[in-house]
């Protein structure tokens, strides 16, 4: 653009800062934001929980039973929390949300065993959280393989179970010891940095409108390209505070391990930053006040963290659910932070998620300097 | 177009909505002249002066600021022309300095820290420079306003009632150093409603219900008007004023503490209407009507027009 100017850009931008740091309120939430999401989703949320409440009514007492509940324990999964005398007992305490496990034995368990039978043992399962209990049970039923094998001994050894005729390796890679923090924190980054930068950029612009401060920058010779990148490159300095908070905590406290190269996802963040502050300068143009713009973010942010992969598995959603994610660059920026981050990415791995992103980006600041209105009108 | 004159607009009409809010105004000023901008509450000046300098785009009609065409070269003009709002609009969570400065880097003066220190010391805050601009006085914020308008050195100055709200002395100043810049050639456009400030401009335009309805020297627009205009002393004029203002040819009686203004049109009407009251213990002298009585009365005309024309 032949009347572009940088002096001009600069004055936006210094005055940009001198509010952002005069704005403490908002200054506290840029830093606020993402510890909070980090322990309420680092701590707080596991999508693979261990000891649950488990309660055993066993009529049955025996060196078999003592052993499998042992090895449920072992699991990790269980936590016998309870042993009712009754059938009604044990159903309240799953009712009452006590116990998210019954393990009925029967009383006649360890003498139909012995004597080939094949007796059953009933684990009663609270699904209503079908994620909670997925692993629970895998890990019941890889029990019943090898359970016994040390008791059933001389003259028991008929009753141990024939090897199938093949092998099934299953090879848990990446993440093998599928700790959800893995998944979890590296997606944060990218959630936390959608949540603040459309809302900021969004009020940015909205508040010029609504303390008149509008009439005056438009009176002035600055083009709309200068007063969007006046404000957008301020606030891509704050993005990348936050990645480096998420960074840090993602590697002292979580543990996460970088297996690739973090200079990469830094150089890799900034299309997606500048994508979300966009977004942020498209919404204030069509915002008439701060409380729209606000409501017009989070309008953009759910579909982004519910459709990207983050809250649930990508391509366990609906077709439509997964072309609506497609067009969010959340989506993409997830893969490849968890790309980079766990699976040892290069640039040449990483790139069909970020070209898809600095498309976006290119779109909606387009979309801002077209509907940014010169006038007043 | 002519190049003689600074603004030069033919035919400016603005609508938002349905809802036409300047009707076809036409405005010529010159070169260094200061023109003032009058009108009432609503009228239509605020957005004429945004249409000249193209924050608004007019509806209809077309005009050249200095020379610029108002809907082509917004740019151009925005760059030359210093507008004041009339709505408070520098950043309150700046400082004083900051909010110079920030006009000074917008537009892109070399010097700017040297003009800003200029202007505050002219505008005596220098002591205050770093207090935050929300915490001035309104007058205040307003002289600062006026200060950043005037920071680049404009030619054109567009000031939106630019001392309302300013205590006598500071207007005083304000009107001297307007003059001051007439001088240089420095052109002035400046809507007020302040009487003795219209009668300080070199020539004036009065709007009303978005037509603009005089325009001329303070004398033209006097003459113009056609008013007789009687000024009676007396005791108990109020009295006076109430029976004078069931007759018919008698358009406005206004008491201004000992003094009562009679004004009408009609000339002859008017004399034979005020024949008798000429008596004790009132004095009656016929006077030129001033810019006031001429203002309410072309108002109270254009209102009767404005409704005839919407019914
Ligand atoms: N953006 C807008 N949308 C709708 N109506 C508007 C808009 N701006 C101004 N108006 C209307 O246009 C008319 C003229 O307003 P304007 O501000 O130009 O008046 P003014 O002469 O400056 O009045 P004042 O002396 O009170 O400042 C008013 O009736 C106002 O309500
Ligand atoms: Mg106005």
């Amino acid at each position: 653009m032949k009347r572009f100017s940088i002096q001009r850009l600069c004055a936006i931008i210094i005055k940009e800062f001198i509010q952002m740091k005069r704005d403490r309120l908002t200054f506290a939430m840029i830093v606020a934001i993402p510890l909070l999401q980090l322990i309420l989703f680092g701590y707080a949320i596991n999508s693979n929980p261990k000891y649950l409440p488990t309660a055993v009514m066993s009529s049955d007492q025996s060196a078999f039973t003592r052993r499998f509940i042992r090895s449920l324990q072992d699991t990790t999964y269980f936590r016998v929390v309870s042993l009712p005398k009754s059938e009604a007992m044990a159903q309240k305490l799953l009712r009452t949300n006590r116990a998210q496990f019954v393990l009925n034995i029967p009383s006649d368990f360890s003498r139909d065993l012995i004597r080939g039978k094949r007796p059953s043992l009933l684990l009663t399962v609270d699904t209503t959280d079908s994620m909670a209990a997925a692993n629970a049970i895998a890990a019941s039923n890889i029990l019943t393989k090898d359970v016994f094998d040390h008791l059933l001994t001389g003259a028991l050894s008929y009753l141990r179970p024939t090897p199938p005729p093949f092998n099934l390796i299953i090879h848990a890679k990446y993440n093998p010891e599928l700790i959800t923090q893995y998944n979890i924190v590296p997606g944060l980054i990218g959630v936390v940095l959608t949540m603040t930068m459309v809302i900021i950029t969004a009020l940015a612009m909205t508040r010029e409108v609504e303390r008149g401060t509008m009439e005056s920058l438009l009176a002035t010779p600055a083009r709309p390209l200068e007063v969007m990148l006046g404000k957008v490159i301020p606030y891509i300095i704050v993005g990348y505070l936050q990645l480096f908070l998420i960074l840090g905590a993602a590697y002292f406290v979580f543990r996460i391990p970088a297996e690739g190269s973090l200079f990469l996802l830094c150089c890799a963040a900034l299309p997606f930053i500048a994508a979300n502050l966009s977004v942020g300068v498209m919404f204030s143009t069509a915002a008439k006040n701060q409380l729209q713009a606000t409501q017009m973010s989070i309008f953009f942010f759910l579909p982004s963290i519910l459709l990207s992969g983050f809250m649930f598995p990508f391509y366990g959603m609906p077709v439509w659910a997964q072309k609506i994610g497609s067009i969010l660059p959340l989506t993409y920026f997830l893969r490849m932070t968890r790309g980079i981050l766990l699976k040892g990415n290069t640039l040449a791995d990483a790139w069909p998620n970020i070209w898809p992103i600095i498309l976006f980006m290119i779109i909606a600041l387009f979309v801002g300097v077209m509907r940014y209105r010169q006038t007043l009108d | 177009m002519s190049s003689d004159y600074i603004i030069d607009v033919q035919n400016l009409c603005k609508s938002f909505g349905d809802k036409e809010v300047v009707h076809r105004v036409n405005l010529q000023v010159k070169s260094g002249e200061i023109f003032g901008f009058l009108g009432p509450n609503g009228s239509g000046k605020t957005t004429t002066i945004r249409m000249i300098c193209g924050l608004l785009k007019p509806t209809s009609g077309e005009g050249h600021c200095l020379g610029y065409d108002i809907i082509k070269d917004a740019y151009q003009i925005k760059k030359e022309v210093g507008y004041m709002t009339q709505q408070f609009s520098l950043y309150e969570d700046l400082t004083i300095r900051e909010n110079l400065e920030f006009t000074g880097r917008v537009y892109q003066l070399k010097n700017y820290k040297t003009l800003v220190n200029e202007a505050l010391e002219n505008l005596g805050l220098i002591g205050r420079q770093n207090q935050l601009t929300g915490t001035l006085s309104g007058g205040w914020k307003r002289r600062l306003a006026l200060a950043g308008a005037m920071l680049h050195q404009p030619k054109l100055l567009l000031l939106d009632e630019p001392t309302a709200g300013v205590d006598p002395k500071a207007r005083r100043q304000f009107w001297n150093e307007i003059h001051e810049l007439s001088e240089r050639g420095i052109t002035t456009l400046v809507s007020t409603h302040y009487m003795d400030e219209a009668e300080r401009c070199h020539r004036l335009a009065y709007i009303a219900y978005g037509s603009l309805l005089a325009t001329g020297t303070i004398p033209d627009v006097i003459k113009n008007a056609g008013l007789t205009m009687w000024v009676v002393s007396g005791e108990n004029l109020n009295k006076l004023a109430n029976q004078l203002r069931e007759l018919p040819a008698i358009e406005q009686v206004t008491v201004f503490g000992k003094e009562l203004h009679v004004v009408g049109t009609d000339k002859k009407a008017l004399a034979n209407a005020i024949k008798p009251f000429q008596k004790k213990p009132y004095t009656w002298e016929e006077e030129l009507a001033t810019l006031e009585d001429v203002f309410i009365s072309l108002v109270g005309k254009a209102k009767d027009n404005f409704y005839l024309i919407k019914n």
